[in-house]
């Protein structure tokens, strides 16, 4: 039920925010769901579709939303302690960009590009309450450091040339997710862009979760810790048990 | 081949898993510790969270313990008197360790202390037995060399409450392995390991109990301090990932067992001066990373600060 109520709002606010313009692309995903099963080692969807007339496409991948914190190390005595932090809220867990050239040629006016958060330079970051030793004009470091972390995890991500067009309408777009991936909904945005202007954009519902022995294992542990802790502690008494006897007949 | 990690949330080689759980099985069996000194920052470089990392540990300490006990029972090399003590003593203060623990978490510095606290541990220990283990293996050599007394007598013996140890040989006071107990209960809370790296010293040296009925008893006490720490931690944090423990304790468990056949081969004083290189080695890798200037002065963190 929950889920269904934010794929809903996703529709609601992609509808009330898209350009009123006619449609002059058609696109869908290869698949909606990336089913996390114990052999996950990161996924490949493919966004494909059609467009009218010359233009260029750009593909937006958002995660869902997390509050994170992050610290600044400073060295104490020849030794690096985390001190100085930021936190920040409604940070996106995951965002990548394919785009068929860089998107600062597609759409040079900044605006449009912060209309629509497209650019790690475009995303509004929101501080939290809470900070230790961050000046104001510090923050912008902050801002740079935490999608810097980011990449380095493979969590945001920014590809130019990944997308191909075939025959000037039919592109193709394949988005790589990787093992790290956080479970959640996650909306895929595809922007036909023409002479700096976005043409039209539709916005597709994507959804990562565990399936399977994942599911129940992490489910187990979610519910009912305590009986997990203790069906851990027997399956472990077992298995040195287990091991003992193999190596006594042997 | 990957496998997908439902609590850490992330896909490891399942043969890097098992190679980790093999080596740090050999040393559980061969020392008598848990190994998870070596385990959990082993565990924490190849990218599992250090809280799933810490958890999961005390975990697979359980099963190689359990292991390792068994082979130990069979040569009757575990003193239960004692282990019970030192586990009274063990429960005690690993809840206090616990308290502590979310009391330093509250300050925001637990990282660092956990960090410092190994290195200052794992130096002065290492150091010592370094030292003491060199020290007798050059005397052995040494022909008509004067023979040591069983244990030097100090003040320790002269507190109340004495007990005989018949499988130790010992005829002391239980107020020591109540208080080693309980120090080492703390410390294990508080680092994320079964205690045996200072258990096993503090009932050579401080307790001065043989070598042979060290290894069973440090084990047999461990068992019972990690599975309390294992229920503790999936019942307030869910931290602990029975995918990954099963993969470790797999090579753990075969591990253990030939640790323990070696044991039983190599001298005493010989096994000393292994272990404590080997903890000198964790040490000084840990210091390098407190000292050293790190790729990227910022780094993520969760929810929280």
């Amino acid at each position: 039920m929950r889920r269904l109520l934010v794929l809903l709002a996703i529709f609601a606010g992609v509808f009330a925010g898209s350009p009123a313009r006619a449609d002059t692309m058609i696109a869908d995903l290869s698949s909606h769901l990336i089913a996390i099963n114990s052999s996950f080692d990161g996924d490949d969807v493919l966004m494909f579709g059609a467009v009218e007339g010359r233009g260029d496409v750009i593909v937006v991948v958002r995660g869902p939303e997390e509050n994170l914190t992050i610290r600044r190390k400073e060295r104490v005595g020849g030794i690096w302690v985390n001190n100085a932090y930021q936190t920040f809220n409604d940070v996106p867990v995951f965002y990548a960009i394919s785009a068929t050239r860089p998107i600062e040629e597609l759409l040079p006016d900044a605006l449009d590009r912060k209309r629509h958060a497209i650019g790690f330079d475009q995303i509004a970051f929101k501080t939290g309450a809470e900070n230790r030793n961050v000046a104001s004009d510090d923050v912008g470091t902050y801002i740079e450091a935490l999608v810097r972390n980011k990449q380095r995890i493979g969590l945001y991500r920014y590809a130019v040339g990944d997308i191909s067009i075939a025959s000037g309408r039919l592109f193709r777009a394949p988005l790589h997710f990787p093992a790290n991936v956080p479970e959640g909904i996650y909306r895929v945005e595809v922007y036909h862009v023409r002479n700096g202007d976005i043409l039209s954009a539709e916005i597709t519902p994507l959804s990562i979760s565990k399936v399977g022995l994942e599911f129940e294992v992490y489910d187990f542990a979610t519910r009912n810790g305590l009986a997990y802790g203790i069906l851990a502690v027997i399956i472990a008494c077992f298995a040195g048990w287990l091991g003992n006897i193999a190596f006594r007949k042997s | 081949m990957q496998i997908y990690l439902p609590i850490a949330e992330l896909s490891v080689n399942v043969f890097i898993l098992l190679g980790l759980g093999g080596g740090v099985g050999v040393l559980s069996g061969l020392f008598g510790v848990g190994g998870g000194f070596l385990m959990t920052p082993l565990l924490i470089f190849i990218g599992i969270p250090p809280a799933v990392a810490v958890a999961t540990e005390a975990n697979q300490i359980v099963a190689s313990s359990v292991s390792g006990v068994l082979a130990h029972w069979k040569r009757g090399n575990v003193d239960v008197k004692m282990g019970s003590l030192l586990l009274i003593g063990g429960i005690v203060g690993s809840t206090v360790g616990v308290w502590l623990f979310k009391l330093l978490r509250e300050l925001g510095q637990v990282d660092l202390f956990v960090s410092l606290a190994y290195v200052v541990f794992l130096g002065a220990i290492g150091g010592l037995m370094f030292v003491e283990s060199t020290r007798s293996i050059l005397r052995s050599r040494r022909p008509g060399a004067r023979r040591r007394k069983l244990h030097q007598h100090t003040w320790m013996h002269g507190l109340p409450f004495k007990m005989r140890f018949r499988k130790s040989k010992l005829y002391i006071s239980a107020i020591l392995p109540l208080t080693v107990g309980l120090f080492v209960g703390v410390l294990s809370a508080m680092m994320g390991v079964g205690g045996g790296f200072v258990m096993v010293p503090a009932m050579i040296y401080l307790l001065g109990m043989p070598t042979a009925v060290v290894v069973g008893t440090s084990l047999f006490q461990i068992i019972f301090v990690t599975a309390n720490a294992t229920i503790l931690q999936a019942s307030i944090n869910q931290t602990v990932d029975v995918v990954l423990a099963l993969l470790l304790l797999v090579g753990g468990v075969i591990g253990a067992q030939v640790g323990a056949i070696f044991g039983s081969r190599l001298p005493g004083e010989k096994l000393r001066v292994l272990l404590a290189l080997m903890v000198l080695g964790v040490c000084a890798w840990l210091l390098v990373g407190l000292i050293a200037t790190p790729d990227d002065l910022f780094s993520l963190g969760g929810g929280g600060h």
